[in-house]
């Protein structure tokens, strides 16, 4: 763990974006006591430039406060990241697994299956998706972690077809262990760094394609989401440039941070690689 | 003889945090021409470092601190790198230890050579002289050989490869760093015998690094022991080999494995398991084209008594592992009877295995990919007889008790893996399997990736475990002096089948089959018998 730090924070833009990930979820924490109150509710004058008519961020076309609105979407934001992920996560790992594990024709069928959902343009599926089951918190949620799962479930086959061969899974193997407990308890454990890199990145694109569903009008209606803010603000942006700018820039620092946390766990994850890149020792 | 290189005093420091301050520390040795020189030592001796140091090859985080390297009476270290460019390849040549590795994929081998002797501005006749230089070492068919890309070619042919890449431009020195490790024992004798001539032929002087006894037997002139970074001895040949006078040198000729049957118990034909007429086929493509078929394992019946220990030897590729693995069911083979008292293993399912799995164990090659990583070494001994129903509390017992027969310290059960020695971690794999308590132990190759100081605690122990708790063995291995000191009988392999089976004493006093006479004759340094030497503290 002691190692795992020290690696972790000589990555400087990875300590950085966990500074800036950490203030993301304080901020999605304290919006209920920054801004009580809805951040539907007209806060003040339509179109109120940022500083003005004590708006930090100024209002939109209706007058309410976008700040308020990044704080309440900050939760949207974090809560759909996080929940897809652990759903994409949840499908993905064990078709790879079986893939992997198993081999042969149950290999040929599940990727033969991942690579349909591969062929299909993931954001059109979500879409699709979204549009069927009505825009709702968890229909965005399925339909994001029924388009994101196809690479988790190739990451995890190919670790475990390298760890399979392994001769300490042929050991287990000789012990007489179960199929199942040599999945968990031998190849698992060792599969888990690029799948915990891999989940910070799907967290961030997650993030995107809820924003971008957001933008389109299929976000949940009663939800605040800096992707319906960017939105809304698209057809004013020419006489009202911070309701469209701000939601954007909350979305860019919380994306690249996640990317730049995902790139330090990579690094702190497996040290060698991170260092013969480096070029240092 | 004129003095070639030249090494004085060098200390090599390396990076802060290592386990000893100095890669390689205070070293001197000098070369001649003509002269082959083997810098012995363990894995961590600092001998690959020496080398790299002379080539200028050290990596950027190692830094001389003191020291001279003069080569044909110019100094070496502090050169630039344009100047060292233009000595490396044509004064100077290196060969590697991996041949798989060392060739460009991509790159025909004839335009690979010929690019080195365009490098230093000898490529008008470039291509005209690759054939000849594939002839020169002994390479069948040069001119159909240099049009073909590394991957057809085998290790042997591609170590040959390379050094006549590194003969191309006639070095006055070759450093070949440990270049045989990774061949088969036939194709390491060819590549000695090669390297030996051409340096007679062109009177280079050879630095050779190798931790093998055996090989320095079979080519040193002179030789220097190494210790930590330290040459700790240095002499001819000779007197090294049959007259050590440091006491890690004489730790390390004592523990070559001397290939002396040592005293067999009397074996009565009590069969444990019999392989009748199993076979294992690999087959691949088969879309277009013909299906290539590879036999691993054919015609290879044998059977192993009780308390006995079967030796399977055999070059790399010749279904010795699959064999074993076939009988643990690691592999399935698709043919024939595996009886284990009397009863056929192969049609069980993995259900009606279970009850087998305690009588039968294995002890892996890999030390460092034998033992999960993340799991401490308590419960990797344990996670066995708790999956047979044995209580945790009993089965911890037990893994104390075995950690005191392998000679473990009763703490390691709580610590993981990568805190061990490669030696210490065979022992884990060792106490893990007996943990089972099987009567049957296969060992496939348990001692090849272990330093021969270490080899020899472990087969010592492995031999005193068979006798204490009789065990019957099947014992794999691709090194005969280890097969002739642990094996009742000694089978061995060749393309899948076993050629010859017979008593250890009559497969190596009077070989039938010619394989088996060519592998005897290929034993780096059959001729020397390791001294008799006092153990030494």
């Amino acid at each position: 763990m002691k190692d795992f730090w020290r690696n972790f924070s000589r990555n400087r833009g990875a300590v950085v974006g966990l500074v800036v990930l950490l203030a993301v979820l304080i901020l999605a924490v304290l919006a209920p006591v920054l801004y009580p109150g809805s951040p539907w509710d007209m806060a003040g004058m339509p179109f109120a430039p940022p500083g003005e008519d004590g708006m930090l961020l100024g209002t939109d076309s209706l007058g309410r406060d976008v700040a308020a609105g990044i704080a309440h979407g900050a939760r949207v934001s974090l809560l759909v990241g996080a929940v897809s992920t652990v759903a994409a996560l949840a499908i993905g790992v064990s078709l790879g697994a079986i893939a992997g594990y198993l081999g042969g024709i149950a290999d040929d069928l599940v990727m033969r299956f991942t690579e349909f959902f591969q062929t299909i343009p993931s954001f059109v599926l979500a879409i699709l998706l979204v549009a069927i089951f009505t825009p709702s918190i968890a229909s965005i949620v399925f339909a994001i972690a029924v388009v994101s799962w196809p690479p988790v479930a190739r990451v995890v086959r190919a670790e475990f077809l390298s760890l399979r061969s392994r001769e300490f899974v042929q050991a287990s193997e000789v012990l007489g262990k179960s199929r199942l407990s040599i999945v968990i308890g031998d190849i698992l454990p060792n599969a888990l760094s690029p799948i915990v890199v891999l989940s910070s990145l799907m967290v961030a694109s997650a993030i995107l394609l809820e924003s971008a569903l957001s933008f389109l009008g299929l976000g949940d209606p009663n939800m605040m989401s800096w992707g319906f803010l960017i939105g809304s603000g698209r057809s004013v942006i020419r006489m009202a440039w911070w309701m469209s700018v701000f939601p954007g820039v909350a979305i860019f620092l919380t994306v690249l941070s996640l990317n730049l946390v995902g790139e330090g766990l990579s690094d702190a994850l497996n040290p060698r690689l991170a260092r013969n890149r480096g070029g240092k020792p | 003889m004129t003095r070639l290189l030249t090494v004085d005093s060098l200390t090599v420091a390396l990076p802060q945090g290592a386990d000893r301050p100095h890669a390689v520390e205070d070293l001197s040795l000098h070369l001649d021409a003509g002269e082959i020189l083997c810098v012995v030592g363990e894995s961590g001796s600092g001998k690959s470092i020496t080398a790299n140091t002379v080539m200028g090859l050290l990596p950027k985080t190692l830094k001389v601190k003191t020291g001279t390297v003069t080569f044909e009476g110019e100094p070496m270290l502090g050169l630039s790198a344009e100047a060292l460019r233009s000595r490396r390849g044509r004064r100077m040549a290196m060969v590697f230890q991996e041949p798989m590795t060392a060739l460009n994929p991509l790159m025909r081998v004839g335009d690979q050579i010929a690019e080195a002797l365009q490098v230093h501005g000898k490529g008008g006749d470039a291509r005209a002289r690759v054939p000849e230089l594939l002839a020169a070492v002994n390479l069948p068919d040069p001119a159909s050989l240099a049009k073909m890309h590394p991957f057809r070619l085998s290790g042997g042919q591609r170590q040959r490869v390379m050094i006549a890449m590194a003969l191309a431009l006639e070095p006055a020195l070759l450093i070949a760093d440990e270049p045989t490790t990774a061949l088969d024992v036939t194709t390491q004798m060819q590549i000695l015998r090669l390297i030996r001539e051409i340096q007679a032929r062109k009177g280079m002087g050879v630095m050779f690094i190798t931790h093998d006894f055996g090989v320095v037997a079979e080519i040193a002139d002179r030789v220097a022991v190494m210790q930590h970074g330290r040459i700790v001895e240095q002499g001819p040949a000779a007197e090294i080999l049959n007259a050590p006078q440091h006491p890690y040198t004489r730790k390390l000729i004592a523990a070559v494995p001397h290939g002396d049957a040592a005293e067999k118990a009397e074996i009565r034909p009590a069969p444990v398991l019999v392989m009748k007429g199993v076979e294992k086929t690999y087959q691949r493509g088969g879309w277009f084209g013909a299906k290539a078929v590879v036999r691993a394992v054919h015609n290879a019946d044998f059977t192993l008594n009780k308390g006995e220990t079967l030796g399977l030897v055999g070059e790399s590729g010749s279904g010795k592992s699959t064999l074993a693995r076939c009988v643990v069911r690691l592999v399935e083979p698709e043919k024939g009877e595996i009886l284990f008292h009397g009863k056929d293993l192969r049609p069980l399912s993995r259900q009606g295995w279970l009850p087998y799995r305690k009588r039968i164990q294995m002890v892996f090659q890999d030390p460092y990919a034998s033992l999960n990583p993340r799991r401490k070494v308590g419960d990797a001994i344990t996670e066995g007889p708790i999956t047979h129903g044995v209580s945790a509390a009993e089965a911890r017992e037990r893994a104390l008790d075995l950690l005191r027969l392998v000679k473990l310290d009763p703490s390691a059960m709580e610590r993981y893996p990568h805190e061990f020695s490669g030696g210490q971690r065979q022992r884990i794999g060792l106490a893990r399997a007996l943990a089972m308590q099987p009567e049957l132990l296969i060992a496939d190759e348990p001692v090849s990736a272990l330093d021969v100081s270490v080899q020899a605690q472990v087969l010592d122990l492995l031999a005193e475990i068979r006798q204490r708790l009789g065990l019957t063995m099947l014992f794999i291995t691709h090194d005969l002096r280890v097969a002739a000191q642990i094996c009742d009988r000694i089978a061995v392999m060749q393309r899948g089948a076993i050629v010859e089976l017979g008593p250890t004493a009559q497969v190596f006093g009077a070989p039938q089959h010619a394989y088996t006479r060519a592998l005897l004759d290929s034993i780096p340094g059959r001729d020397w018998t390791p001294p008799a030497l006092a153990e030494t503290a």
